[in-house]
């Protein structure tokens, strides 16, 4: 038959092509990670000058990526939103945007990793500590932590009271030199600096005083540290941000 | 294929991602898809068609290299068997893209298999492979749109006669030779 006597004649490209696909592959896999690293600050400098936002979509690992864990999330402008202090507080209230505003705000410059590997340098982050909004209610003695609600009306996260005070823990106004954006949790969202991304709730709603930790989403549906330090939790071996 | 890619592009890209939401779900999606990519793959292995088929799909002739390089290669100046040399190419990228696509998948979804390093470079491959077969395939997908009759050829195993002989004249022939009873042979199990 024609076919058998042209494999005779012929070379097998088709297997050689996927063979040397899966070598490239395997490669990846034990260089990926420096190579990636290297590639990601080669293109930097063109990434933070790009307008048109393109090479954002290149599989780089250093840029956003956008998590929502429930269907749509409902916008709140700056005239619609507020935020919740409550639970275990002398002084309960309830903060919109302007409020926010008129406090003193405190500017960081820090990575923001997330915990499934990908790490924004140098975000420019800028908003209310965490510590001064909690001075200001008044805790009462008996609470030990700290709970973060989302309006999308399913995420939440919590530190303890002494994490919560820290001063490189944010109610984030503005990011990347911006108010907070609907995607990245706006128009209020949590930073805190030194732990995985899953720790800075979006579109904070509510923060809640309480006498334990309540572990929060991930934690829960999918077995993440409660102590999400960044190098130090979750097995992995980033550096630390601080 | 397609659903793994659909919730691939979901969970890479912000502006689907966040309407889209329900992360977790559309997670599970894309695993078992990707898990699936295996069963007709094992399906097809057990015919013996496909094992021919896929004997052609892997050799190159000296014709087919001239087809590759041609400029007017559609015209028929060359002929090709039942897989041209872009076919042949196509199925050895897809082929090879998905089983890199599965492996890299694998090592992301066992966090536990290999250290941190490789995992990450796990991460790089898989997406660098994604968006590359993600453009293959839309690529294909729009050139399908135009060409009605290897559409029906892929749904339906079927081509007529003179659309075998004007893209495929060497299978026309050869599956003319076999069956010359028939007046006008049909030529089945053809793709696009």
């Amino acid at each position: 038959m024609d076919v058998e006597r042209d494999a005779e004649l012929d070379t097998p490209v088709g297997r050689r092509i996927v063979l040397g696909l899966a070598g490239i592959g395997l490669a990846g896999i034990v260089a990926g990670s420096s190579v990636q690293r290297r590639l990601a600050r080669l293109l930097a400098p063109i990434q933070q000058r790009d307008p048109t936002g393109l090479t954002g979509l290149l599989p780089l690992g250093n840029t956003f990526r956008y998590y929502s864990v429930t269907g749509s999330v409902p916008r709140h402008s700056a005239s619609t939103y507020r935020l919740e202090i409550s639970g275990l507080v002398g002084a309960p209230a309830t903060y919109t945007i302007a409020d926010l505003s008129a406090l003193p705000q405190t500017s960081l410059v820090r990575d923001f990793q997330c915990v499934t590997g990908w790490r924004v340098p140098e975000v420019h982050w800028s908003g209310v500590r965490l510590a001064e909004l909690l001075d200001r209610a008044a805790p009462s003695p008996s609470a030990a932590a700290v709970a973060f609600r989302s309006f999308d009306g399913t995420y939440t996260e919590s530190l303890t009271l002494a994490q919560a005070r820290r001063s490189d823990v944010l109610v984030a106004l503005q990011m990347l030199g911006k108010p907070v954006t609907h995607d990245h949790g706006g128009p209020v969202r949590m930073y805190v600096a030194p732990m995985y991304g899953y720790k800075s709730t979006k579109w904070l709603s509510g923060i809640e005083l309480t006498a334990a930790v309540e572990p929060g989403y991930w934690e829960q549906t999918g077995d993440y540290d409660v102590d999400g330090w960044i190098g130090a939790s979750n097995g992995r071996e980033d550096e630390p941000v601080g | 294929m397609l659903t793994s890619l659909t919730t691939a592009a979901i969970l890479y890209n912000g502006f689907l991602a966040v309407p889209v939401g329900h992360r977790r779900i559309v997670k599970v999606v894309h695993v078992y898809s990707g898990f699936a990519l295996l069963l007709p793959i094992i399906a097809g292995a057990v015919s013996r068609t496909y094992r021919g088929d896929l004997r052609r799909l892997n050799r190159f002739t000296k014709a087919d290299w001239r087809w590759l390089r041609s400029r007017t290669r559609r015209d028929g100046a060359i002929p090709v068997g039942k897989f041209n040399p872009g076919q042949k190419l196509n199925a050895a990228l897809s082929t090879g893209g998905i089983v890199v696509l599965l492996a890299t998948g694998i090592v992301m979804y066992y966090p536990d298999l290999v250290r941190l390093s490789w995992r990450t470079g796990a991460s790089f491959v898989h997406d660098w492979f994604a968006l590359a077969i993600g453009l293959l395939v839309i690529g294909h997908i729009s050139y399908a749109m135009r060409d009605p009759e290897s559409r029906r050829g892929m749904r339906t195993g079927r081509v007529s006669a003179a659309w075998a002989r004007d893209h495929h004249r060497m299978w026309a022939d050869e599956v003319a030779a076999q069956a010359p009873a028939t007046a006008a042979p049909t030529p089945d199990e053809a793709t696009g």
